[in-house]
């Protein structure tokens, strides 16, 4: 086959499912039965590859460079508890829809003006963006509770059948995992669609994706808005999973959390989120154990040597080095 | 000839001037591209050449004077507009998704033309009727060998390439060629010259270039420009004849 129709037909088959891709979701699966005493560690895990996810839409993907996805996160969170704790709405699922569009909103008007810019402006704006959230949040206290959030929420049965479980969140790991497949589906179809073709462009070269008269600005609000709604179902879950809400969920540490997951996985990769986010998380509880004080430190140094020699993230490393072995293989 | 749309030209100018600051790069530029043209503007470095074809495809806003696509004021719509209409460009320096691929790049931007570039449901792969065009082109370019892999590994006159199968991939009305061949090897440049030739009569090319050979070659028609002004204009042999434009920019490129 000529070189020219072995790359036609990588590319027509780029977006098929392969083997391997089934293994997270066996080990997740093979997790609920095997960790049954750390599922709520397994929860929190899952929510935040989601997020991790949903930044990698815009970050790997698009190019959009923000410290502020948190907005997005928090919103969604507070969505859900707000609709709980003031209007008795606590269904589960139509509670994450709302997250969602609150999220989307915010992120379609939020981004209409800041997608104009770019670079250190556009990080700049994105941190306001979040920063005035979490003071609105701050201040409102008779509706968010303020400083201290709203404890102590208690959301209907999911899909009226499974109660929520307060001490070994069984329930919530599975619900949490079913809503992350779902959205990881959606986002994997996005990427391989001609729309997260043109997203790449945009990150890759914007003076020549206008050149090619791609609306550029609509895509990237596009892009931003469809993450912001998606940040927005993981902090809904966050809320339903754990029975609260407090100003965390809008911090700067949150942003910048999900961004160190996502650099130390892979970004622009569909799966960093998931490797980052178990490491970052895995290696956050042993360390906070052994250093509770500087368990941060730990995490720095892993980021400064992925900085150093791995630009790619995890992922990218396992890929050079499987490129590598091939080569050798080939010799 | 009765005045009037149908005889318009497919590009014109009029009164086009562009200031920076004091410093005058177009000065009431009136410019004429017929159907089917084979044009080339020429002129010494700093002339103006490039910030005119940015007037063009309005990468840049002109100060005063207007860009007419047949014959219909498009001054002032925006790039991405004027490139749907048939105004496409290639960069003086290449412009590429250098992160991906050839096929990447040359299906992005078929994508656009087709107005699939914001399609979600369907897989890229999928979009069966982009990716036949996309490989054709990189086939007509001869860039088959180098399809899968990414632009940055590719040397320089190779992406001169990519640059014009993108710029093709938009089926471009008016094309505008800015510096093609610099950086392409010799050995390389007759794929550009054969590209541009088997381009459908009824485009219009403009070409910006340095290259004598090239510019004797393809144009049957040439535009000096010296300091943002048209200094002359007409066939290839008039310009060569014509001992003003051998003082200012020719020199000793027609002598030897």
């Amino acid at each position: 086959m000529s070189a020219l129709a072995a790359a036609v037909q990588a590319f027509a088959r780029r977006h098929r499912l392969r083997g391997w891709e089934a293994l997270p979701w066996l080990a997740a699966l093979g997790a609920f039965f095997v960790f049954p005493n750390h599922l709520s560690f397994g929860t929190q895990l899952l929510v935040t590859i989601l997020f991790a996810l949903s930044l990698d839409l815009v970050l790997g993907y698009a190019g959009i460079v923000t410290l502020g996805h948190a907005a997005f996160f928090g919103a969604g969170a507070y969505t859900v508890a707000m609709l709980a704790a003031h209007a008795g709405w606590n269904e589960p699922l139509s509670g994450l829809v709302a997250a969602a569009a609150v999220a989307a909103a915010i992120g379609f008007l939020s981004g209409a003006v800041l997608l104009r810019t770019h670079g250190l402006a556009l990080l700049m704006l994105t941190l306001c963006t979040m920063a005035l959230l979490e003071q609105a949040a701050n201040m409102a206290a008779v509706w968010t509770g303020g400083y201290d959030g709203i404890p102590g929420l208690k959301f209907q049965p999911i899909l009226g059948l499974f109660d929520f479980d307060v001490l070994y969140f069984r329930s919530q790991y599975l619900y949490v995992l079913a809503v992350l497949f779902l959205c990881f589906a959606f986002v994997r179809m996005l990427v391989y669609s001609a729309f997260g073709q043109s997203l790449t462009g945009v990150r890759e070269n914007v003076v020549r994706m206008h050149a090619v008269g791609a609306p550029v600005r609509a895509r990237l609000l596009v892009a931003y808005t469809l993450s912001a709604a998606l940040a927005g179902v993981a902090g809904g879950l966050f809320t339903q999973a754990t029975g609260f809400v407090n100003l965390a969920v809008l911090g700067l540490e949150r942003s910048a959390g999900v961004l160190i997951v996502l650099i130390l996985g892979g970004f622009g990769r569909l799966y960093g989120a998931f490797v980052g986010a178990v490491v970052y998380l895995l290696l956050e509880h042993q360390l906070a154990k052994i250093y509770p004080t500087a368990w941060q430190l730990g995490i720095g140094v892993l980021l400064v040597l992925v900085a150093l020699y791995a630009r790619n993230g995890i992922l990218g490393l396992a890929d050079t080095l499987g490129q590598r072995l091939e080569a050798r293989r080939r010799r | 000839m009765s005045p009037g749309a149908a005889s318009a030209p497919l590009l014109e100018t009029r009164g086009l001037c562009r200031s920076f600051g004091a410093l005058e790069v177009a000065r009431e530029i009136d410019f004429r591209l017929e159907r089917g043209a084979r044009h080339a503007l020429i002129g010494p470095n700093g002339a103006g050449k490039t910030t005119f074809v940015n007037l063009l495809t309005g990468a840049l806003a002109p100060s005063r004077g207007q860009v007419l696509l047949e014959g219909e004021d498009v001054t002032a719509l925006a790039q991405a507009r004027r490139v749907q209409r048939g105004i496409v460009r290639t960069f003086q320096i290449s412009q590429l998704f250098r992160g991906l691929t050839v096929l990447e790049n040359v299906y992005i931007a078929v994508a656009e033309r087709i107005g699939v570039g914001g399609a979600m449901r369907r897989p890229a792969g999928r979009q069966t009727a982009v990716l036949e065009e996309a490989t054709r082109l990189i086939e007509m370019l001869q860039l088959g060998d180098d399809a899968g892999r990414r632009v940055a590994e590719l040397p320089y006159g190779r992406q001169r390439l990519v640059e014009i199968a993108i710029a093709l991939g938009l089926r471009p009305r008016v094309l505008l060629l800015d510096e093609p061949a610099a950086g392409i090897p010799s050995a390389e440049i007759h794929i550009l010259l054969d590209a541009i030739a088997s381009l459908p009569p009824e485009i219009a090319v403009l070409i910006v270039e340095h290259d004598m050979d090239v510019v004797f070659r393809f144009a049957r028609r040439i535009t000096v420009l010296v300091s943002g002004a048209i200094f002359a204009e007409g066939t290839p042999a008039e310009i060569a004849a014509n001992r003003e434009v051998r003082a200012v920019y020719l020199g000793s490129a027609l002598d030897g």
